[in-house]
């Protein structure tokens, strides 16, 4: 029983990093009604950011922050003008492609600088952890965990209690109503990519610390943030909170009480189980006609 | 002119015929094999993804599959390696098939973004299952093939050469079929717009489950001999996320929702590559990976509509001003592209469902 619970707090406290690196996803697509498809490499990006700066300045990994998001940002605004933004036609189908595309590219670029051994991150509170109760808790989850809420709060405020925010949900909404009552629709949708991307600086780090990494995990990371994109439904924020934390729980728990080789494939028959009864996700809206 | 185009796939087939003999080493017989496998494979993948409109990025899954049911058929029943796993390939392709009827049907539950995420996670699934089910995919070890052993070096790559000729001129068979049929008509309905077809009383369901599944049972044939040929399957490379993007590119660089495009997409992408990677082997795979990125990047930004229509628009446009009276459609692929509305003619003299829809 304690078994569970543990495995169920550590489900929480991961989820929630997947919950971050899962909402840039989502708002990115809610804008660009695109599939971000290098969400998982930028991640892995992000990671190998944070540990360059942790190897070679001995920047302490949460500080580096500071450093890796506004670059992963800037790298985000950069992609959206330079692949992004003259997709004209069929842009929902020909982003998928080029920013797959992206996420080669990158893949190629980390194997050449760091190999593709695989690495983690080291920090003191990597490997310290905290008693509670009867349960250890390593720092690093915590502190991923509790980033994870900050941003995740910060975006929150972005979204709902600034102008910024107005616009962005409007774009959302109805991008041609949103050009028509003069909101800078472009202007936005690049503003909205770098924000996903620099999300990835913060989840990536998270996860590089908790998990090894190496340039190809990204194939895993981004298949488990579209299951948790498509199982809370697509473009919905909250949606992909409760699927991430959902999905991490259901994962921990599958491998503590049955095996943890079928953690995974437990959630993605569980994503096709809701499929069959909510082609929409948990919180999607159905998909009308396009006009 | 009309001659022309009644001969010109003959000459194709019979160049194709003759090839190996005309280049026998193996190095570049090896080459062409991988190249028509892949035409194989972009052609049947075009039936689906190029006419619906519906892009399939898990179409590994069913590669997957063709390529395991062989390997899992040959180890069971022992059967020694030869001709008779070749006899096997279209039981394989069957499987797949058969396992694309309940995993289409949920992906197409859903439309656009959500559909292609959901293909991507069935490939995920599938790949996940290979590693798990020990007893019958011996896990991440993977499992081999039946040694060869009575085919002299000279002669190994000819076989396996006819065969995945044989299954390109299938898959393009079909694919031309489908697309002169009312059922493919109606595929290009849907691509057009899928609620007004299914106004107009094309059944849209069933429509693209089938095409789907025809999609699939070549997709798994072409796995199964492609496994054969490797010699092994393995998690990792029978499960290839690399194949889903590749014949992705392939058919958008050839043109996607033409006969032709897709062979040519595959046969130009799929031998440089391979050329590519027999003669720069240095590097591990990154610079590899950037090349092919940046040429799909390249591809999908100045080439949008793929090589064939770019290349029958700019024919259309010589023709119109170096002639008095304007032919039709010289070249002998079809298929408006969903990018290339505008484009002149469709080639076939067949009304797009657009028009139809508007009679």
């Amino acid at each position: 029983m304690n078994l569970i619970i543990d495995a169920v707090i550590t489900g929480v406290l991961t989820g929630g990093v997947y919950a971050l690196m899962a909402s840039g996803l989502t708002l990115i697509f809610g804008v660009m009604d695109i599939i971000n498809i290098a969400q998982g490499a930028l991640v892995i990006l992000g990671a190998y950011f944070s540990y360059a700066l942790e190897q070679h300045l001995h920047l302490d990994l949460f500080l580096g922050l500071l450093i890796s998001m506004p670059t992963m940002f800037l790298l985000g605004v950069l992609i959206h003008s330079l692949f992004i933004r003259p997709l004209k036609q069929d842009r929902t189908m020909l982003s998928i492609l080029v920013t797959f595309a992206i996420a080669l590219i990158i893949e190629g670029v980390l194997t050449i600088l760091f190999t593709t051994n695989t690495v983690q991150l080291q920090a003191p509170y990597v490997t310290q952890s905290i008693k509670i109760g009867d349960f250890y808790l390593s720092y690093i989850y915590l502190y991923g965990f509790v980033l994870s809420v900050v941003l995740l709060a910060a975006l929150y405020f972005l979204l709902y209690r600034t102008r910024f925010g107005q616009s962005l949900r409007a774009s959302m909404q109805n991008r041609t109503a949103a050009e028509l009552i003069g909101i800078d629709v472009n202007r936005i949708s690049a503003i909205t990519y770098g924000i996903g991307v620099a999300l990835t600086a913060a989840g990536g780090m998270a996860y590089g610390a908790t998990t090894a990494f190496f340039p190809g995990s990204s194939y895993d990371l981004i298949s488990r943030l579209l299951a948790i994109i498509i199982f809370g439904g697509m473009g919905s924020l909250s949606g992909a909170l409760i699927a991430a934390v959902g999905m991490l729980v259901i994962e921990d728990v599958t491998a503590v009480v049955w095996s943890p080789v079928w953690a995974s494939t437990v959630f993605f028959i569980l994503l096709v189980a809701i499929l069959i009864l909510r082609p929409q996700g948990l919180l999607g809206k159905l998909e009308g006609r396009k006009q | 002119m009309q001659h022309l185009r009644k001969v010109s796939p003959l000459v194709w087939l019979f160049a194709g015929i003759a090839f190996p003999f005309v280049i026998s080493d193996p190095t570049y017989t090896t080459i062409a094999i991988f190249a028509l496998l892949f035409a194989a494979a972009a052609s049947a993948w075009n039936i689906f993804s190029g006419y619906t409109g519906y892009i399939a990025l898990g179409h590994a899954a069913y590669f997957g599959i063709g390529g395991y049911a062989l390997a899992i058929i040959c180890q069971h029943w022992q059967i020694p390696g030869g001709y008779t796993p070749f006899y096997l390939v279209p039981l394989c392709g069957l499987l797949a098939a058969i396992a694309s009827v309940p995993l289409g049907a949920i992906a197409l539950r859903t439309r656009r973004h959500t559909f292609v995420v959901i293909t991507i996670a069935t490939f995920f699934i599938l790949q996940l299952l290979s590693y798990n089910l020990r007893s019958l995919t011996n896990g991440s070890s993977g499992i081999d093939f039946p040694l060869i052993l009575q085919w002299a070096p000279g002669f190994y790559n000819l076989p396996f050469y006819y065969v995945a000729l044989l299954l390109t001129v299938l898959a393009l068979g079909v694919s031309w079929f489908v697309r002169h049929s009312k059922f493919g008509l109606g595929l290009l309905a849907i691509r057009d717009d899928e609620d007004r077809a299914l106004g107009l009383g094309v059944r849209t369901g069933s429509s693209k489950l089938i095409a789907f599944v025809i999609s699939a049972f070549f997709v798994g044939m072409v796995g199964a001999v492609y496994s054969y040929f490797l010699g092994s399957v393995q998690p990792s490379f029978t499960f290839d996320a690399l194949f889903d993007v590749a014949i992705a590119l392939m058919v958008f660089m050839g043109g996607i929702g033409t006969l032709t495009g897709p062979i040519l997409g595959s046969l130009v992408l799929e031998s440089s590559q391979q050329y590519a990677a027999l003669n720069f082997t240095q590097g591990s795979g990154g610079l590899y990976l950037i090349m092919y990125g940046s040429l799909f990047l390249v591809v999908i930004l100045l080439l949008p509509q793929g090589i064939v229509p770019s290349a029958k628009a700019l024919w259309a446009r010589y023709q119109a001003t170096h002639t008095a009276s304007v032919l039709p459609d010289p070249s002998g692929s079809g298929g408006a592209n969903p990018v290339a509305r505008s484009a002149p003619g469709d080639g076939m003299g067949l009304a797009t469902p657009r028009e139809e829809a508007k009679a």
